[in-house]
């Protein structure tokens, strides 16, 4: 007999799923705070993007949000041509579905704690990530590509902001991009589509064609891999934090100090 | 009038679905009998989950000089030359057949640099001989056979127990019992019963055993009229956790030792190098165990009454990759980090070399239709067993136990009769505790019998206090009469304690009779009034059988062995 | 911590309905929850049902849940939980009450049947080489004892009742060693997808969170196969790969199930 018969013999045999879980407290905090940390950084990051399209540049320092630079006239932000790719690499990333899937949806809210009936998302019942639209989470691995790409212009941008004036220039700017841009490598070198990617998918390493340095690479990821939701937390304020900082200093928050260099 | 049983048919009956009832499922299944397994836990929770070191065989992948004949000697020199063997034959040359066996149904050994299965060494071993995975090498035993019996077409019975075999005449019928989950009782018919249902440590307070160790299968063989042999040969594993109470007994793998861990006393010496400075720390078990008991009856003891064991002295990663749940229950469970600091341990009762007597080539017991195999079976391992041989032997006896069960199924043309009066006995004895207004608790009942083998059959023994333990039986068992217990029959712990008491108290009582019998010190028998090993009774195993509803004890000589193995044993000495 | 008591609200009952019920058991040094079930059973209420084999995290019997919080009950120390307040121990939820706390956890057991077994190919029997590079991550899945923890836990199954639909965590660990297994032959991504019901899988990782032998089933087990079944079947680049190539292909576990044998009952 399955489970289900049994539940639908006698329903009184399993004991309903509850968030008044005796003897448990405190579970509502994380997914809580994950919420509230989300909305801060959802509601910063789209003004920035959508309407803040001003003050992205100080110096030789380029707002992250707003890399790469394209020099555009229309009277949108530039800035979505572009953001999309981080975007809806972090929206299917495993990490942050994890995160948003109890955060958000409460699906579950916390281990071994019930749910809220709500009426799921775009389907009758509860289905897991087979239907529109998180089935859509599987096409993760192609904002992967496409962010190696933006890491790649990320990369330049922070190289160039230790360029200024026709020399060598180090700026508190320049190593808040300097550190953002490591961050956001470990959160891209850690993430699981690309650990499929190098060698996941490989079965027989020593049979495999290039077997031998696509285990090494596989070791490598898989070795970051267990960091990654510590990367996508620390990229995330990184982010955000480099591009408050250029804002103000273009604002002119810190006046019109680059950095030493300048001697003042 | 019996009350109302149900009814299952099976050509082949097992009782137990650790390592030696599940490749005998195998076995019995592929040679087309019909098969049912009987397990009183779930599928995969058996003893053998807990097996740790690893299971021996001569695969010679780390020491290509090794071989079954070293294999063979090995096991007959630790066994004190009174194995059966026939049986250690049998064994040294198939378990490496196994080992591969197990690999090709999916299970995962560790592995050396050139991608073969990597072995360890492990205490009176001559050569590394054990492949294992990490210290957890019986869940890979039983996870694999689990997965592939269930595949087979065997049908398990899960939280089953069964208490009593049935005859007709002098051939096997049957077994009696009820299901757990809702106290139903069962009669399974069967034209051959393969007892695989392990050993009886939890007679002993301190003991590695699990919950199911209570010596069922050898109690009902006895019942049922087959011999039991060598039951007085209890093997104390010498290290097993000492603090907390709690987990007093947990067992700590020899790996520990055979990964190079160290035994010393509290004045620091490593007190081996008095009682066998050549194999040390790997000397057999029942010495390594002795010298620690000697150690701490000397007053040099650790401050919670044990050795210390230390393997802190090597690299974290390593322990913690070859002693992954050594690491893990001292973290856990005592809150001592075995990297950092030594374990302290003592001699925990773990293993029954004693039980029903079989036949070697078809593990037949001396009733017809009645096999046993694994810990339930005696033979092979003599008055000490090796470590790792356990493992091997639940799959080499399994198959055996299997194909020859099968065979005689298959002879059988029709299920034998059972007459009503056998199960309204048993039912009579099961029911009683319900009804009884005697007062005495089962729990306690154990817990008392616990106390008398610790004190009169534990790891020294003297004919005096053996005597004094067989009173005390006596006057147990009377108690045990008078058990009652509340309740209802679904589910009640209680029921089965009050059952496994009266399997236990048999099964006591068989240890303690061959143990006054062997008046001599052999292996894990040591007894203080005689200290010596007498010659005269290394040509003879004590035999334990039912004659006139009483236990009697004989002993009965070892056929000599043939000139081959002699010479088997001459060249590797 | 001598002659101290602890106070116990152990949940019994049976499938028509049950409480808790409170008992006092005196503290010993380093006790577990499972030590003080023991205790009641021999001197409180002897009928008290507990499964338990090993008292040792080995065996996986024990599993329970403990002040609301899936544990092994054998693994789980007193002096870890808080003092000052009861320590309640319920059953599992998400499997039907047998009494007290046993639960029927038979349904695992009929979905481990419906997965084919390891397949290795037809060789000539010698022994196999297979180097450590290769099985090294395999280690991990067979670490499972088959507490039924995670099962107990995933959403899928306890709050929605999915039973049907997915096979549970405990059985992604179970397809990740077949999958990754460099001998095994068959090609189990279809059979994920469809019987197995990865996709009900939306890897909240609380599989991860109660697993008592620390397995990464999530990290692991079920984003690598999760990644397998996407190369299939959301990866229009590799579809049109292997539509222009043509390339051969392992033999596929069937769909839906292979000879699966009745349980008794
Ligand atoms: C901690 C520990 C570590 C060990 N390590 C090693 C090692 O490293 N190497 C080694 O070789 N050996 C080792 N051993 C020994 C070895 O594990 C056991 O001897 C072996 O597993 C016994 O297996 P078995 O198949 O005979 O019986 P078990 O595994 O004990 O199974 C008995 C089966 O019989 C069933 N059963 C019993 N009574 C009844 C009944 N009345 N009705 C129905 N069913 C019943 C039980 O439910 C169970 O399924 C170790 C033992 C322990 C305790
Ligand atoms: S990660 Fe998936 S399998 Fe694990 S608990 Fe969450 S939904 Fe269930
Ligand atoms: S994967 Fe972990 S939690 Fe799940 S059954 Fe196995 S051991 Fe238990
Ligand atoms: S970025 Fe998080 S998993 Fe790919
Ligand atoms: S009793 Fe075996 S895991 Fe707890």
């Amino acid at each position: 007999m399955t489970v289900e018969e049994r539940v639908a013999e006698a329903p009184s045999v399993r004991q309903p799923p509850t968030n008044a879980m005796p003897g448990r407290g405190g579970w509502w905090i994380q997914p809580n705070s994950v919420a509230i940390a989300f909305t801060l950084f959802i509601l910063y990051s789209g003004w920035s993007v959508l309407f803040l399209s001003g003050h992205t540049t100080y110096g030789p320092y380029l707002s992250p949000f707003y890399s790469p630079h394209i020099p555009l006239n229309w009277p949108l932000s530039a800035a979505i041509l572009v953001a999309w790719v981080p975007l809806g690499f972090r929206a299917t990333c495993y990490y942050y579905r994890k995160a948003y899937y109890r955060a958000y949806f409460r699906d579950p809210p916390a281990c071994a704690i019930g749910e809220p009936q709500h009426p799921h998302l775009f389907a009758g019942s509860y289905s897991g990530e087979r239907k529109f639209p998180w089935v859509l989470n599987n096409f993760h691995r192609y904002f992967l590509y496409l962010a190696l790409i933006v890491l790649g212009f990320l990369w330049w941008d922070t190289i160039n902001a230790f360029h200024y004036g026709g020399t060598w220039y180090v700026g508190l700017g320049s190593l808040l991009m300097l550190a953002n841009v490591i961050l956001l490598t470990g959160y891209t070198f850690s993430c699981h589509a690309l650990r499929h990617l190098v060698g996941g998918s490989v079965d027989c390493f020593s049979c495999a064609f290039a077997g031998r340095p696509r285990h090494g690479m596989y070791g490598l990821v898989s070795k970051i891999n267990p960091y990654h939701p510590n990367f996508a937390w620390l990229s995330l304020a990184s982010v955000a934090a480099v591009d408050i900082y250029i804002r103000l200093a273009s604002y002119g928050a810190f006046g019109h100090c680059l950095g030493t260099h300048f001697g003042c | 009038m019996a009350v109302d049983y149900e009814i299952h048919d099976h050509d082949v009956l097992i009782i137990g679905a650790g390592g030696a009832g599940l490749r005998a499922a195998i076995q019995a299944s592929n040679a087309g009998a019909s098969v049912g397994v009987v397990t009183k836990s779930l599928l995969g929770k058996a003893h053998t989950v807990m097996a740790e070191g690893g299971m021996a065989a001569s695969l010679g992948n780390v020491d290509p000089a090794d071989n079954w004949k070293v294999h063979f000697a090995d096991t007959m020199r630790s066994g004190k030359m009174i194995n059966n063997w026939r049986m250690v034959e049998l064994f040294a040359k198939d378990a490496p057949n196994q080992v591969y066996q197990l690999e090709r149904w999916g299970a995962l050994f560790d592995r050396t640099p050139e991608g073969k299965i990597m072995q360890r060494p492990f205490g009176a071993h001559t050569y590394r001989r054990l492949a294992h995975v990490g210290d957890r090498t019986g869940l890979e035993l039983i996870r694999t056979l689990e997965d592939r019996s269930i595949h087979t077409g065997a049908t398990v019975y899960m939280e089953c127990i069964v208490t009593r075999l049935l005859k007709d005449g002098d051939h096997i019928a049957g077994a009696f019992g009820y299901f757990r989950d809702d106290g139903r009782f069962v009669l399974f018919r069967a034209k051959a019963i393969i007892l695989a249902s392990g050993g009886w440590g939890r007679m002993y307070k301190v003991t590695s055993n699990s919950w199911e160790c209570t010596g069922d299968g050898v109690a009902m063989a006895y019942e049922a009229g087959a011999e039991l042999r060598d039951t007085e040969m209890v093997q104390f594993h010498p290290t097993g956790m000492v603090w907390p109470p709690g987990v007093r007994g947990i067992l700590v793998t020899e790996g520990v030792r055979g990964e190079g861990g160290l035994l010393k006393n509290s004045l620091g010496e490593r007190f081996m190098e008095k009682y066998d400075p050549k194999k040390m720390e790997l000397s057999s078990r029942d010495v390594v165990a002795r010298s620690i008991y000697r150690e701490v009856q000397e007053g040099r003891g650790s401050p919670h009454g044990g050795a210390f064991l230390d393997i802190s002295y090597k690299p974290a990663d390593f322990i913690r990759t070859k002693l992954p749940s050594m690491y893990e229950q001292f973290k856990v469970l005592a809150d001592i980090d075995i990297t950092k600091e030594p374990m302290q341990v003592a001699p925990t009762v773990h293993y029954a070399m004693g039980g029903v007597d079989v036949d070697g080539d078809t593990a037949a017991t001396t009733v017809p239709g009645l096999y046993a195999a694994g810990e339930v079976a005696s033979g092979l391992h003599g008055a000490n067993r090796l470590g790792g041989n356990s493992l091997s032997d639940l799959v080499v006896f399994g198959t055996i136990a299997g194909q020859c069960a099968a065979d005689h199924a298959r002879g059988i043309a029709s299920f034998p009769g059972i007459d009503d009066a056998q199960i309204r006995d048993e039912q009579e004895i099961l029911l009683r505790p319900f009804e009884s207004g005697g007062g005495e608790n089962p729990y306690l009942i154990h817990q008392d019998l616990q106390d008398i083998m610790a004190d009169h059959a534990g790891i020294s023994r003297t004919g005096p206090g053996l005597e004094e333990g067989l009173a005390k039986l006596a006057a147990l068992r009377e108690r045990a009469c008078r058990i009652s217990i509340k309740g209802s029959r679904i589910f009640n712990p209680a029921w089965s304690m009050a059952r496994d008491d009266l399997f236990m108290l048999t099964v006591a009582e068989a240890v303690i009779r061959a143990a006054l019998a062997r008046t001599e010190s052999r292996g894990a028998h040591w007894r203080l009034d005689y200290p010596e090993l007498d010659p005269e009774q290394g040509k003879v195993n004590y035999m334990v059988c039912k004659a006139d509803g009483c236990m009697e004890v004989h002993a009965a000589p070892i056929p000599p062995m043939p000139p081959e193995l002699q010479e088997v044993i001459e060249e590797t000495s | 911590m001598p002659d101290e008591t602890i106070t116990f609200r152990v949940w019994r009952g049976d499938p028509s309905g049950g409480q808790e019920v409170e008992y006092r058991v005196p503290a010993v040094t380093g006790m577990v929850v499972l030590d003080a079930m023991h205790y009641i059973q021999a001197y409180l209420d002897g009928d008290l049902a507990v499964r338990w084999n090993c008292k040792a995290a080995k065996c996986g019997s024990c599993s329970a849940e403990i002040n609301g919080f899936p544990k092994l009950m054998c693994k789980t120390r007193i002096d870890g939980l808080p003092a000052d307040a009861p320590i309640h121990v319920h059953p599992m939820r998400s499997f039907p009450v047998i009494r007290d706390l046993v639960t029927d956890v038979s349904w695992n057991y009929r979905v481990n049947k419906e997965i084919a077994p390891f397949t290795p190919a037809e060789d000539d029997g010698e022994p196999w080489i297979m180097y450590q590079e290769d099985v090294q991550r395999l280690y991990e899945p067979r670490k499972c004892i088959e507490c039924f923890l995670c099962q107990n836990t995933c959403h899928v199954l306890r709050n929605h009742d999915d039973f049907a639909g997915y096979y549970g965590p405990r059985y992604m660990v179970r397809y990740q060693y077949l999958a990754m297994h460099p001998k095994d032959i068959l090609d189990r991504r279809e059979a994920l997808k469809q019987k197995a019901g990865i996709g009900y899988c939306n890897i909240t990782k609380c599989c991860q969170e109660v697993c008592p032998e620390h397995i990464h089933i999530t990290d692991n087990a079920i984003i690598p196969l999760k990644e397998r079944v996407a190369d299939e079947y959301y990866d229009p680049i590799r579809w049109a790969i292997r539509k222009l190539t043509g390339g051969e292909r392992k033999p596929e576990e069937s769909t839906t199930g292979p000879g699966i044998v009745e349980t008794p009952k």
